[in-house]
């Protein structure tokens, strides 16, 4: 094939979609950064990590302009591993439930954090 | 097949176009072969990280020791001030975005024959690639040599927060690395010239494989260190 054939886009929507990743980035860091928790966070910060993904696809890897043939390739395989995430949260869910409940953890257990283990007072030694 | 069959076939788009391709006897994708592998290399790769983020989605939902916070263990203080959270993650993830940009702009600058804009702006990549594996470097040494996190426990919380940060982060960080050497290889083959007759397809294979790498990232991103 000769080179006259390849992907060529005019340079504009690469740069828009430079900049848009950017923002998007940017959004995303926001949400740790203003600390927004609970639901807010998981929407938020799954909402812009699947439109950096569409979009590094569609346009920088160019899949938008591919024929269908190749398109869903590359697209249809991956679907199945939402099967997969959906089976090990399921079970996940199942076996933390038993441990919790037969194993006398403490499901209201708060990590510690750096300031915890390097603060004024000396550390303890934990045995885990 | 000449290339007027060829022509003919690729003229029809969408579901059409669709049917064409796969029906029997005759060429399915219509791209170079090389970019065809790298598309199912990186189709294969797609399920080894989902495996890994399975495995740490599963991890996490079924320790039953609190999960440390990232937010707290990967903030940095600058010149003593108080710690800004997750900074030089942010930081490690800007520069993987601008690693990309450059390498759609050496794509395009390549297809039209331009060597000089190409060599340039996969350098620029590598270089951003490089200075991304170093920032890891720093982050890991931190955690291992100050914060005493091992793949076995840590001092914050569950035990598998070690396991899943070095995988994860290690195989990602592997990634990049090969990918900078990759570009390195095929920068300095478009400058010797060795692409003038069979064309450039070839920087857009690797540019495929570098916006995967980025694109792995985006998902490390959200699901390890802000979830």
């Amino acid at each position: 094939m000769s080179s006259t054939t390849g992907q060529q886009h005019p340079l504009g929507i690469y740069y828009r979609i430079w900049v848009l990743l950017f923002v998007l980035s940017a959004c995303s860091y926001a949400v740790d950064f203003f600390n927004v928790q609970g639901g807010m966070r998981w929407f938020l910060v799954i909402m812009f990590m699947l439109l950096k993904a569409g979009f590094i696809v569609a346009i920088f890897m160019h899949v938008f302009w591919e024929r269908l043939a190749l398109a869903f390739t590359i697209l249809a395989p991956p679907t199945v591993l939402l099967l997969l995430i959906a089976f090990m949260t399921i079970e996940g869910n199942y076996t933390s439930g038993t441990r919790y409940l037969y194993m006398g953890h403490d499901p209201n257990a708060v990590a510690l954090s750096p300031d915890d283990i390097h603060g004024a007072e000396p550390a303890e030694e934990e045995e885990h | 097949m000449s290339e007027i069959a060829v022509n003919e076939l690729v003229r029809h788009g969408g579901l059409d176009g669709l049917a064409d391709d796969w029906s029997a006897d005759k060429q399915t994708y219509h791209v170079p072969w090389g970019k065809a592998m790298m598309w199912i290399f990186l189709v294969s790769d797609t399920f080894i990280f989902t495996c890994f983020l399975t495995s740490y989605l599963h991890v996490r939902l079924t320790t039953t020791e609190p999960w440390p916070v990232q937010s707290e263990i990967f903030a940095l203080s600058f010149g003593g001030g108080d710690p800004i959270p997750l900074i030089l993650i942010a930081i490690m993830t800007f520069i993987l975005i601008s690693s990309s940009g450059t390498m759609a702009l050496a794509v395009n600058f390549g297809y039209r024959g331009d060597k000089v804009k190409t060599f340039w702006l996969m350098c620029a990549t590598a270089a951003f690639g490089a200075s991304f594996v170093g920032m890891q470097v720093f982050e890991w040494s931190k955690l291992i040599l100050e914060e005493g996190v091992r793949p076995w426990g840590n001092p914050y919380g569950a035990p598998q927060f070690g396991a899943v940060f070095f995988m994860i982060t290690g195989f990602h960080g592997a990634h990049v690395t090969v990918g900078v050497i990759y570009l390195l290889w095929v920068a300095f083959r478009v400058k010797r010239g060795l692409y003038d007759e069979k064309g450039y397809e070839i920087v857009e294979i690797a540019g495929l494989y570098w916006h995967f790498v980025d694109l792995v990232w985006v998902f490390i991103f959200a699901f390890f260190y802000l979830l």
